[in-house]
């Protein structure tokens, strides 16, 4: 070999950035969720400026921030779980009823809700890891499976009035050094609810889980090369299999953060939280491919699509209709910014 | 156990649905030596080695390993990693997306947590002293083959391995990695490592092994000690004939004089591509075969691909029979009756899930069009012609092309193109990772074409083929076209001189 | 590495059992799921399989019964699934969106026969016109899905997950969120009965368009082409294919029939409701072809597969119904049996059960 190509091909290795791609798809988003909140607050002003105003998107979105990074570790894996909405609304309302008709308490909430969550990724992780099914026909079995549930449990919804449960649910914990004045002067401080906590620590934690430990990063070789995986020394059966429990156990968990956050259970909650959660992990870096992903990006996606939301109703298009097309066209958008980035990149390698 | 043994293969079998991959193969490997395992494309190498590291459960007979009592009970890659048993395989078998770093590391570090520094800082010490050019950090995927290959080899030799496997690891390295590999394997072969190596190349058996084992259709051979076996009978021991095919050849292409007056077919000015090659020119003459030569990664492909429209064509001009053509995409070229069968076989030449009948006509069907398929008769026709014609063994026509031994797939991207008669044929390392039989077989193909007056562009890593098949060299370096070599320069010494570059200095 | 072949012929195995043949056909699991459904209803209650004649709300003679109304319901989902299994084979990927288009090409058909009022008693348009404008605006739905994933390179499911989310809304907004009806019989037609003749005129759509596809197929290069580009994208490139216009084309056929089912679903009844028409087709359209023994990572296809599976489902449908289970309990049984049958077509399953059956035939070898 001629040692100058072996210079050229170490002069360029050396030059080229060293950020993975998952770093990259990071940086974007975070950047774009800024710009997005910037470019709210000046020229929209008004609401944007309040900082409750804010905080109310993680109140609203606390499920789904859990359900989204649950989907994150699905896709990073390179699989996919379309049934965490349909999860969802079959533990709220499971929750509801069990409050309601059979005297439940916030243990059994959180029991039901767990264990829905468990028996959903345990069947589905067995069927996509063990038996080699595609994973999106499984979830779609499981989102079937769960609708139907819902209904079999009530079909009326169910408002819940235990006690118990109310004042959990209207617990607000105030957020020091953040608050506006009120209209009549009266200084109000900002709070959230006790999802929004909830929905931190799983994204703290999942995030040290995925970086730092070694399930975590056999989730990552999984996706990236599962036959490499495999060959390298993983276990890729048994990483997948708990992928989707991990995935379903987070849909449960979120099932309980959407319970407690409206308060009642009915067939409507949560429907249509699987795309969501898929745009905001999207949105967030994470690649369908698999491989590449990160929950703090996908907490910023679901951040910069409720933002983009307010931003197009508060804009005057607040029919029902625009809000899904900006939701959509918002995910093209992303879709195609990352297409072209990863593309130039992988072009530019040869 | 034998004594002095780390690893002992005995009667092992391994079906798969129709057919005997291995039969009562028994192998041997004593501590601190190379071992080559040899054989044809399908003789059951890989085969072997994956029931060895777990990737296939066997069908029968026993595994047994230095220091474990009993047969070696290994079900998965991670029981072989355990057992002490490294593995580089052919294909890369890391994580694009993952660092260098946790490529070295992953799948066989204890403990929950990942330490990222002591990581990044262990793989960079042993990325420096193979003097591998890439930085722990660096994701895997932004990584040339060559360095992931080697990334893969680091990775291997780390482990605290008793049994170390190279399967085909040097067909991506370059002559100064391969030595730095040899090097590696010689300094483990002293620390008492076996090391199990296997090659289609005879010059690196010779150069670093001490013993052979040679396969033959899913059957044991024999095991020979090194000195024992020359290479004329290693040859004949893996075909399972005596050879004297190969003097055939030699003799036919150096007795004929290959035209050199003919009209030019194809001429090529100042072409250049996406994929970075400097504008060159090229002319091929009717009946001509010719090369590219250089080293893995000088361009000799790159320059092919930009004749054949496969990469994005960014300048030069082309001529057919001295009509100026424009080639932008494959059918372009195609039209103008250019076949070519490229490098990466697998990913760029057969249509795995199709049937052998379809990848023969599949190109010829292409040129046809979308409305005029071939009528099923007429198919089976074009499909059997050729699978006589070239001797492809596949159980039917309709037997999917993945289920074929590497040589037999070759020959059926070779029979495609034929059957679209081309003017000009190009053929870049249609040899690579086949066996000796096939490979005659296709120089010979080569050098009748020409004689029947078709063009053809022959490219090899191996340049004694080059010189048995080729009348004139275009000799690349550095992604530039620095040399023609003919006639009376075409030797060996030669050539390596200008692929050197030596004498511009 | 691929092992030999055996080359002697005594080694040759013996001829395979007729159930070892079976299993391994590829439309095996689709006819036995429907034998399993026909022998349930058989014994279950065999007026299952009655068709009579009634008379419709116009008075005229046309045929009822269960069969007919399977075959009857089925038809945007034949449709459909034929469209998907193209598209599933060319980009190893499938479009969730048909649903959500499927109500753009009913908002447009509608639209335009109404020209653009919210009730009309007659057509204001040439329904066949009207109609192609609809095939024309969901092809181009589908062209917009197929350049995301043919040249952006897009994960097809992820592509048409922006129209899976917008279609609906879109097909509001071309209506202003209104819902137009028509009450013309002409319109209906196509959705219920041709005056005259007692079969249901989806029925007819439906093998109309299965001979296009058939003719299609046998008569052009787009199975191979699909199959070529889904199998190994690079070398069909390098055989002078161009993969993205194929993949493009696939999308855009696709469109195409959503149209087509589309106007089927909307003349049933002459309305239409942006949230709930064709809602989930899209999982039973995907579910169709991957019961026809399809792989849904794309390649290799086999287009009467998916359409046989489409019927199953529809025959799982009205045979749930049959018995009674609420509308919204559905999906929980359709699950059931969805994972059961992908259970048992699931290659580690069917190995493990042939090794079962394999296992005592081998003992018995090995004695002798």
């Amino acid at each position: 070999m001629p040692k100058g190509i072996a210079v050229d091909k170490q002069g360029r290795l050396h030059h080229r950035s060293a950020m993975t791609d998952t770093n990259l798809l990071l940086t974007i988003t975070v950047v774009v969720f800024f710009l997005l909140y910037l470019f709210a607050v000046f020229s929209l002003g008004g609401s944007f400026t309040k900082p409750q105003n804010f905080l109310n998107i993680l109140n609203n979105n606390a499920s789904l921030i859990v359900l989204s990074c649950g989907m994150s570790v699905v896709m990073i894996t390179g699989g996919i779980d379309i049934s965490v909405g349909a999860v969802t609304s079959l533990v709220c309302m499971t929750c509801a009823v069990n409050l309601e008709q059979h005297g439940g308490n916030m243990v059994t909430v959180i029991l039901i809700g767990l264990g829905i969550g468990l028996a959903f990724g345990v069947v589905q992780g067995f069927l996509v890891a063990h038996l080699g099914i595609q994973p999106f026909i499984v979830s779609l079995a499981g989102m079937f499976f769960a609708k139907g549930m819902t209904t079999i449990v009530s079909k009326e919804p169910v408002r819940v009035t235990n006690e118990a449960f109310l004042a959990v649910k209207d617990t607000r914990i105030t957020v020091p050094g953040l608050g506006a004045p009120n209209k009549l002067g009266q200084y109000i401080p900002a709070y959230v609810e006790v999802g929004v906590i909830v929905a931190l620590l799983v994204v703290i934690l999942l995030f040290c889980a995925l970086r730092w430990t070694r399930l975590g990063r056999a989730f990552y070789a999984v996706g990236g090369n599962s036959q490499s995986a495999n060959m390298l020394g993983i276990n890729v059966r048994r990483t997948k299999f708990l992928a989707h429990v991990l995935c379903s156990l987070l849909a449960g968990l979120g099932g309980i953060l959407y319970f407690l956050h409206v308060g009642s259970g009915d067939v409507a909650n949560g429907a249509g939280d699987e795309m969501n959660a898929i745009a905001s992990s999207i949105i967030g870096g994470t690649l369908l491919t698999g491989g590449v992903g990160n929950v703090i990006g996908t907490f910023f996606g679901v951040l910069s699509l409720n933002t983009i939301k307010r931003i197009v109703s508060s804009l005057g298009f607040d029919e029902a209709w625009w809000s899904n097309i900006t939701v959509a066209a918002m995910l093209c958008l992303f879709l195609v910014i990352q297409s072209i980035v990863l593309l130039r990149k992988n072009t530019s390698k040869q | 156990m034998q004594d002095g043994a780390v690893l002992e293969m005995r009667g092992i079998c391994k079906y798969f649905p129709g057919v005997r991959a291995l039969q009562d193969v028994d192998f041997t490997l004593r501590r601190g030596e190379i071992h080559a395992l040899m054989g044809e494309n399908g003789a059951g190498k890989s085969t072997l080695i994956k029931v060895l590291t777990g990737v296939y459960p066997k069908d029968g007979g026993e595994v047994r390993i230095e220091g474990v009592e009993g047969p070696a009970v290994i079900r998965s890659p991670q029981d072989a990693q355990n057992a002490g048993i490294s593995t580089v395989y052919q294909e890369i078998t890391l994580c694009p997306n993952l660092t260098v770093a946790e490529n070295m590391y992953i799948g066989r570090t204890k403990g929950t947590v990942t330490n990222w520094k002591t990581m990044n800082s262990g793989a960079d010490k042993i990325l420096k002293s193979l003097g591998i050019p890439a930085g722990p950090r660096q994701q895997l995927g932004s990584c040339s083959i060559a360095v992931q290959q080697m990334v893969a080899i680091a990775r291997a030799v780390d482990m605290e391995c008793k049994v170390l496997i190279l399967d085909e690891p040097t067909s991506s390295l370059d002559e100064q990695e391969v030595q730095k590999l040899f090097g590696l394997m010689r300094d483990l072969r002293a620390k008492g490592v076996g090391i199990i190596f296997v090659t289609h190349f005879l010059e690196q058996v010779y150069e670093v092994c001490d013993r052979i084992t040679v396969l033959r259709d899913g059957q044991l051979v024999g095991e020979y000690v090194i000195e024992d076996l020359p290479r004329v009978k290693l040859v004949s021991k893996m075909l399972g004939k005596e050879l004297d095919d190969m003097a055939d050849i030699k003799g036919e292409s150096g007795g004929e004089a290959v035209s050199q007056e003919g009209d030019p077919v194809l001429e090529a000015r100042e072409l250049c591509s996406s994929a970075g090659i400097k504008p060159f020119d090229f002319t091929i003459r009717k009946g001509e075969v010719n090369g590219f030569t250089g080293l893995l990664g000088s361009g000799r492909s790159e320059c092919v691909r930009a004749i054949f429209g496969a990469d994005h064509v960014t300048g030069g001009t082309v001529r057919m029979d001295g009509r100026e053509v424009k080639i932008k995409k494959p059918i372009d070229a195609m039209k103008c009756g250019i076949g070519y069968l490229p490098e990466d076989r697998k990913g760029d030449g057969i249509v795995g899930d199709l049937s052998v009948r379809e990848n023969i006509i599949l190109a010829l069907q292409v040129m046809k069009g979308f409305f005029r398929p071939f009528s099923r008769a007429q198919a089976e026709a074009f499909a059997d012609e050729y699978i006589k014609l070239l001797e492809i063994k596949t159980a039917s026509a309709d037997t999917p092309i993945k289920s074929l031994s590497g040589g037999n797939q070759q020959k059926c991207i070779l029979a495609r193109w034929l059957l679209t008669d081309p003017k000009y044929l190009i053929l870049d390392e249609p040899t690579r990772g086949i066996d000796i039989g096939t490979k005659i077989e296709i120089q010979k193909l080569v050098l009748k074409l020409a004689a029947e007056g078709k063009s053809v562009t022959f490219i090899s890593s191996e340049i004694d083929e080059m010189l048995r098949t080729c009348s004139r060299l275009i000799v690349m370096r550095d992604r530039k076209a620095v040399g023609e070599l003919g006639g009376e320069d075409l030797t060996q010494t030669k050539i390596m001189e200008t692929i050197a570059g030596g004498d511009e200095q | 590495m691929t092992p030999v072949k055996i080359p002697e012929p005594q080694v040759k195995q013996p001829k395979e059992s007729l159930f070892k043949r079976l299993t391994r056909q590829q439309l095996f699991i689709p006819v036995a799921a429907l034998i399993l459904l026909v022998l349930f209803n058989l014994i279950a209650d065999p007026s299952f399989f009655a068709v009579s004649i009634k008379e419709n709300s116009l008075g005229n003679p046309v045929l009822s019964g269960n069969i007919i109304s399977v075959l009857d319901n089925a038809s945007e989902l034949v449709i459909l699934a034929i469209g998907m299994t193209l598209v599933t084979a060319s980009s190893g990927g499938q479009d969730i969106s048909v649903g959500a288009t499927m109500a753009i090409a009913g908002s447009v058909i509608l639209r335009m026969v109404c020209g653009g009022q919210v009730t009309a008693d007659t057509m204001q348009m040439n329904l066949l016109l009207a109609v192609l404008i609809g095939v024309v605006v969901t092809a181009l739905f589908g062209a917009f899905n197929g350049i995301l994933v043919a040249y952006f390179k897009i994960q097809p499911m992820v592509a048409t997950l922006i129209m899976y989310t917008a279609g609906r809304s879109i097909a509001a907004w071309i209506n202003n969120n209104q819902l137009p009806i028509i009450n013309d019989i002409g319109f209906k037609y196509a959705g219920t009965f041709l005056p005259g003749i007692p079969v249901p005129t989806p029925i007819f759509i439906t093998i109309f368009v299965v001979l296009v596809f058939w003719l299609v197929l046998k008569f052009t290069n787009l199975g191979l082409y699909t199959q070529s580009v889904g199998i190994n994208a690079n070398s069909s490139r390098l055989n002078g294919l161009n993969p993205q216009v194929v993949k493009l084309l696939t999308y855009v056929i696709l469109g195409v029939c959503v149209a087509v089912a589309g106007f089927i679903r909307v003349s049933r009844s002459g309305s239409i409701n942006y949230s709930r028409i064709a809602e989930n087709i899209e999982m039973d359209a995907i579910l169709a072809v991957a019961l026809g023994g399809n792989a849904l990572s794309g390649g290799k296809f086999n287009i009467y597969g998916s359409i046989l599976g489409a019927y199953v489902i529809q025959f799982l449908t009205t045979t749930l119904y049959k018995y009674d289970v609420p509308s919204t309990a559905l999906p929980a049984y359709k699950a059931v049996v969805v994972i059961l049958l992908v259970v048992l077509s699931a290659p580690v399953v069917r190995e493990k059960l042939a090794r079962m059956r394999k296992a005592p035939a081998k003992a018995a070898k090995e004695v002798s």
